[in-house]
């Protein structure tokens, strides 16, 4: 069973160079160590896939219940260089919380993993 | 406990100017910071000065002081801000000719400088932070500018000598708001804790309107009142380095743990080393407290020593760039941009338009994240077609927004709307030079 991310949290994005930081936020404490298990590097890396990163790592903010993703290579040669549309990656944080993330007991993603599909 | 207010008057350089005027008339404010200068805009304002010896500085630095010099001057506001862009002296100057129009005699304006380092760069061709070259592996010729990050010290000594406005070119934003407090409560340069106290205040305002509730609001599940009428934000810090944040009474926004999760997080790499010219901040362990409607209490940051190098902005010319828009509508709308797109490829290719670089995309459907979330049975009502490129000379980047243009005759059908732009790429590269090489300097004006 799954849930999206955007009725778990919100999220925000900002950039330096090439690289894309987006935080994800919990609304409820409660729901914090979902995000913890749920949402990995891995499964990030693999939802943005098509950015073409070279590198995902995730800082666990607990007493915030936030989680703050830091995408590497992600903005095509950052904002001074990119083609895109959005050269900043600001809408990002908005793509990334229409994810769909596995609810406890039901084939966690995990680290390293595949993310399982449903 | 002696404690003093910062506000936010600026966030980016074209950001709104009346709620920093609302600010200065009802926030009880010390300080007043704006931070208007992006990655780029030192090397764009550059050439603007190569042109013109008294411009290169924020376009609206006469505005935003004219409004609000008079309430500053009344009610004792000192101001501190990187407007100078490329030029703070001339900055300076013009804020002093303000002053004396506006009959504020006495107003002492200091620029600070120091921060351009083109001239250090080239002579020590340090190497890029990306790329595996170093600067003068950019070319000589491309180069338009290199500048440091400055750190507070130079805002202290500006303080210190009296000065109601600080006029800054290249200055790392939180330090913006350090300044005024290392000046206000004489912490050291070596007070880590404090110093990474005072970087999460500046860390927080330094983009103004993004923590009192702009950029944070989703109708019906992330509601913000007034955000047309949206109050930046201040500060009020203790001697200790404890804060709130709050913006003035009765103006538009919401400031609670939410909005202001959402900005600590900003731009942020590893929570417990933000590293500024400073001091190494470490929030990790920061603790918000809601202390009262739309204020909220900051605790638990500390800091580690500054780094030994500044991070330097290395600005230049990266050949240009072409883009052509144009919009269909109704059934098969999708089929028919998609269409527009081949031709417009097939077209460069044919007439041989050298391009580097070419991406393509249907606004509305890929072109913000192009893969994992879509869904291919969706049929959009409209879409707008974009093609855009990179070429090594002007003429080719035009040729683009050409191609999307003769579509009106040329392409399918029921096309509308065209847009087309082409134009020279400013170019960012970082590097590091060491911080005992780059000096501050203030000049001193009394108006």
């Amino acid at each position: 069973m799954t849930t999206r991310l955007y009725d778990l949290a919100h999220a925000r994005a900002g950039d330096k160079g090439d690289v894309s930081m987006i935080s994800v936020i919990a609304y409820r404490a409660e729901d914090y160590p979902l995000l913890v298990e749920a949402l990995t590097a891995a499964v990030v890396a693999r939802f943005f896939e098509a950015l073409g990163l070279t590198r995902v790592e995730r800082f666990e903010l607990p007493t915030l219940g936030a989680l703050n993703f830091v995408l590497h290579g992600a903005l095509r040669g950052g904002v001074t260089r990119s083609l895109a549309l959005d050269a900043h990656g600001k809408t990002l944080s908005s793509s990334l919380l229409s994810i769909e993330i596995d609810l406890p007991g039901t084939g966690l993603a995990r680290e390293g993993m595949e993310p399982t599909q449903c | 406990m002696k404690t003093i207010r910062i506000g936010a008057g600026a966030g980016f350089s074209g950001d709104r100017i009346e709620p920093a005027v609302e600010l200065v008339e009802h926030g009880r404010l010390d300080y007043l910071v704006f931070e208007c200068l992006a990655e780029r805009t030192i090397a764009l304002a550059q050439q603007a000065k190569r042109k013109n010896p008294a411009g290169g500085y924020d376009p609206l630095l006469e505005a935003r002081m004219r409004a609000v010099l008079p309430g500053c001057h009344r009610q004792g506001v000192r101001i501190i801000s990187n407007m100078g862009a490329a030029n703070p002296i001339a900055a300076a100057r013009r804020v002093i000719e303000i002053a004396r129009e506006l009959g504020l005699t006495g107003l002492k304006v200091a620029a600070l400088t120091g921060d351009d380092v083109l001239d250090l760069a080239l002579d020590e061709n340090p190497m890029l932070l990306t790329g595996g070259g170093r600067v003068a592996d950019i070319g000589r010729d491309h180069i338009l500018s290199a500048n440091a990050y400055l750190g507070a010290d130079g805002i202290v000594d500006a303080l210190g000598r009296g000065a109601d406005v600080v006029i800054a070119g290249r200055v790392a934003d939180p330090s913006l708001f350090l300044g005024p407090l290392m000046h206000a409560f004489g912490w050291r340069p070596d007070d880590w804790d404090l110093l990474g106290r005072g970087v999460l205040v500046g860390h927080l305002l330094e983009c103004a309107g993004q923590l009192s509730g702009g950029y944070f609001a989703d109708p019906g599940v992330k509601p913000v009142p007034g955000l047309a009428r949206l109050g930046f934000p201040y500060a009020e810090v203790s001697s200790d380095g404890a804060a709130a944040v709050s913006k003035a009474p009765g103006s538009g926004g919401r400031i609670d743990l939410s909005t202001v999760k959402e900005q600590l997080l900003y731009e942020l790499s590893d929570p417990s080393a933000y590293v500024t010219p400073d001091v190494t901040a470490d929030f990790s362990n920061v603790r918000l407290e809601q202390i009262g409607p739309d204020a909220v209490g900051l605790s638990g940051a500390g800091g580690r020593p500054a780094p030994d190098q500044l991070k330097v902005s290395v600005g230049y010319l990266d050949g240009y760039t072409g883009e052509g828009q144009i919009a269909y509508a109704g059934v098969q709308a999708a089929e028919r941009g998609r269409l527009a797109l081949e031709i417009v490829r097939e077209r460069l290719a044919l007439t041989g338009v050298a391009v580097e670089e070419l991406r393509s995309e249907l606004i509305g459907i890929d072109a913000i994240f192009q893969g994992a979330d879509g869904d291919a049975s969706y049929t959009p009502r409209e879409v707008r077609a974009r093609i855009a490129g990179r070429c090594a000379t002007l003429q080719a980047a035009h040729a683009i927004g050409a191609e999307v243009e003769a579509l009106y005759t040329n392409g399918p059908a029921g096309g509308g709307g065209v847009t087309r732009s082409a134009s020279a790429v400013v170019a960012i590269a970082s590097t590091l030079l060491p911080r005992d090489r780059i000096r501050p300097r203030i000049d001193m004006e009394v108006a």
